[in-house]
């Protein structure tokens, strides 16, 4: 199994134009507080070692790399499919989750705050935080629970408390603010584990650190099957933490084409989507400078996706400069193509899908949207080899699903 | 030509400078007008106008619930700006405006309006001095003051970068919190307003955060430059509008003499 955490080196703050620290000043000795303490941490190998074997015996890693041959067919292309929805809590959310938490643990701080929209990541947040004996509370906005009923209820069974957010429109934006909040207030004694690759630094530097794992292991496992790498790299971009996770260990491999599919909700030019790298104007959103959906006086706009994990108006930095820089490319895949996929993977590969990766498969499947003009389309040749980031199983999204029949 | 936040924080002839918050356009933009109003005949030397956002971090319940009533009734950055450059006529104004804001069309565009609009200083709460510089330079260029903040937790290094590089006040965030009224003030203020002040000379410190009462502000006063109300303020436009505001903050003024 390849080593969980990066090598050692420095932390970025900025990625080209985009990241840097918007907070306010009572939260930056807390930014710098947490920067020391995971440039040492990653650097321990105690810390690493520990790290490992909990992802290994509690959380179910390293993940299986399968080669989908029914979806291959379909496609007309070979395509491997990463698998992270096997993992403990049904998706690569805690990846992150453990690793921040352990996190917590050596810096001192019992109480740990986290957001969750649909509640992967707040499930994932408990589970952690139960497992290592800390406080835990997780902000949601009150819609989000009223969609998440049951991961509700598994938060407050793994003993976190659940704290309702009331608003804007009650959804994963304001809960990341509100979590914010709280940590201007309580950061001496409190960690933050923010749920994907956003935030002011480090927290984009922290959470592709701790997400890395799952593209080291799919590359050595594809060379492993192959002896080659894969011509693409694909996955879903909510805030980008699997997307990043995956691309960061292909980043040099220069022939290795990254493809981020965002959400395009009920299509771009409806403006309900939630696709700011293929739309977004630059942007300050929590934190970060990065691709942020606003209108023309800089007021944040809320994104629409059936998908709760993309639902959100900004992505990553790191990603922002792979799109300027042209390392990787973006698209989006709208609601009714990611729930066709969706079906389509159940009866093709017996496997049920979160509906965010669901929007990778869609694009695979010839659904997407094309960000830059002319750029070429799919399924074009029988040797190609595509490696797609199944990021979460699909369970959570059973009652949406079936509820649009 | 003179400072004006200078001259207000040299001319009150009180204890310290009163510096009310208002958030524009709210309850609605025509009382926000006739609060910034009150404030001047009532006694205040500077006003802060808030613009606002969608996404306010540094905000409590009352002051974020104010931006949430002003954006759903349709408020744009150009019409607070209206509400400024009317105030400004009679007051310095300092502009609140999250960084978004700001740089959504690039710093240098968004300085000209504030200073078109009359503001004398902008104050930007998650704008830290790290990201500060080109804001600060396209200010300075324009005649701006940009108001840097600090807090309990800000170390003695970054306290001495950021008094060094100040403009026109240093707005000393007084506890650990976003902003909203406390029955008491933390009792390290005095300590911290004593190591602000010693990082800033000459430059005016003022307090925020907290502050709702004649009496709480009477002990500020007697420790830094300004006070600044904020929650309170805005409670009382949204409860009873310009003549409530008018009421609350001659009382304040009152507490300063
Ligand atoms: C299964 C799954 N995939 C993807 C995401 C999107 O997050 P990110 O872009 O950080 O990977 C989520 C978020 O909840 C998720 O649950």
């Amino acid at each position: 199994m390849s080593d969980a955490i990066s090598p050692a080196g420095s932390l970025e703050r900025r990625f080209g134009a985009y990241g840097g620290r918007y907070v306010p000043e009572t939260l930056i000795p807390a930014l710098d507080e947490l920067e020391r303490a995971w440039l040492e941490a990653r650097a321990d190998e105690g810390f690493g070692a520990e790290l490992a074997t909990l992802l290994r015996d509690f959380a179910g890693r390293p993940t299986p790399l399968y080669r989908a041959g029914r979806l291959s067919e379909e496609v007309g292309r070979t395509v491997y499919l990463k698998r992270e929805d096997l993992l403990h809590t049904g998706a690569h959310k805690i990846n992150n989750a453990l690793g921040q938490a352990l996190l917590a643990k050596r810096m001192g701080k019992d109480r740990v705050i986290a957001e969750t929209g649909a509640g992967q990541h707040g499930v994932a947040t408990a589970t952690a935080c139960a497992l290592l004996g800390l406080e835990c509370v997780i902000y949601m906005g009150s819609e989000d629970m009223r969609r998440q009923r049951p991961n509700v209820e598994r938060m407050g069974l793994l003993g976190a408390e659940v704290a309702e957010v009331e608003a804007g429109a009650r959804t994963l934006k304001e809960a990341v603010s509100e979590a914010i909040r709280d940590w201007v207030t309580n950061s001496a004694g409190t960690h933050y584990v923010i749920g994907s690759a956003v935030g002011p630094a480090p927290y984009p530097a922290l959470v592709r650190d701790l997400q890395r794992t799952i593209g080291d292991e799919a590359r050595a496992q594809i060379l492993e099957r192959e002896g080659r790498l894969p011509d693409r790299v694909i996955a879903c971009v909510g805030g980008g933490s699997n997307a990043i996770g995956t691309f960061v260990a292909f980043e040099a491999d220069e022939g290795v084409e990254l493809v981020g599919v965002e959400a395009a909700g009920e299509g771009i030019e409806s403006g309900r989507h939630s696709a700011p790298l293929s739309t977004g104007a630059r942007g300050i959103l929590h934190g970060a400078m990065s691709a942020v959906m606003q209108d023309s006086d800089g007021q944040i706009v809320e994104a629409h996706s059936i998908s709760a994990g993309l639902d959100y108006p900004a992505s990553g930095p790191e990603h922002a400069e792979l799109r300027d820089s042209g390392r990787a490319r973006y698209v989006a895949v709208g609601d009714d193509e990611a729930v066709a996929s969706f079906r389509r993977l159940c009866r093709l590969e017996g496997l049920i899908p979160a509906l965010e990766p669901s929007h990778a498969v869609a694009w695979l499947l010839g659904a997407g949207i094309e960000a830059a003009a002319g750029a070429e389309r799919n399924g074009s040749t029988g040797t190609g080899l595509d490696l797609l980031t199944l990021s979460g199983r699909g369970d959570k999204d059973l009652a949406e699903v079936l509820g649009l029949d | 030509m003179t400072d004006p936040i200078a001259a207000a924080f040299a001319g009150h002839g009180r204890r310290a400078a009163l510096m009310p918050y208002l958030m524009g356009g709210y309850p609605d933009l025509e009382t926000s007008r006739a609060v910034a109003e009150a404030c001047a005949e009532a006694g205040a030397d500077l006003i802060e106008l808030g613009v606002p956002f969608s996404d306010p971090l540094a905000d409590g319940p009352v002051i974020h619930a104010a931006a949430t009533h002003a954006l759903a009734g349709g408020v744009t950055v150009d019409q607070v700006l209206g509400v400024c450059a009317a105030a400004a006529a009679r007051l310095p104004v300092m502009l609140m405006v999250y960084a978004n804001a700001v740089l959504a069309h690039g710093a240098e565009a968004f300085v000209a309006r504030a200073a078109d609009a009359g503001a004398a200083g902008l104050i930007v709460p998650d704008l830290p001095h790290d990201e500060a510089a080109e804001l600060r330079a396209a200010c300075d260029a324009a005649g701006l003051a940009l108001i840097p903040l600090v807090a309990p937790s800000t170390s003695p290094e970054r306290l001495e970068a950021i008094g060094a590089e100040a403009r026109g006040f240093v707005y000393t965030v007084s506890l650990a919190g976003t902003t909203g009224e406390r029955s008491a003030l933390p009792p390290e203020l005095p300590e911290l307003v004593r190591r602000v002040r010693a990082a800033a000379e000459p430059t005016p410190v003022a307090v925020g955060f907290g502050i709702a009462s004649g009496e709480q502000a009477r002990a500020v006063a007697e420790i830094a430059d300004g006070v600044i109300v904020g929650s309170r303020v805005v409670r009382a436009a949204g409860e009873g509008g310009a003549p409530a505001v008018r009421e609350l903050v001659g009382e304040l003024a009152g507490a300063l003499e």
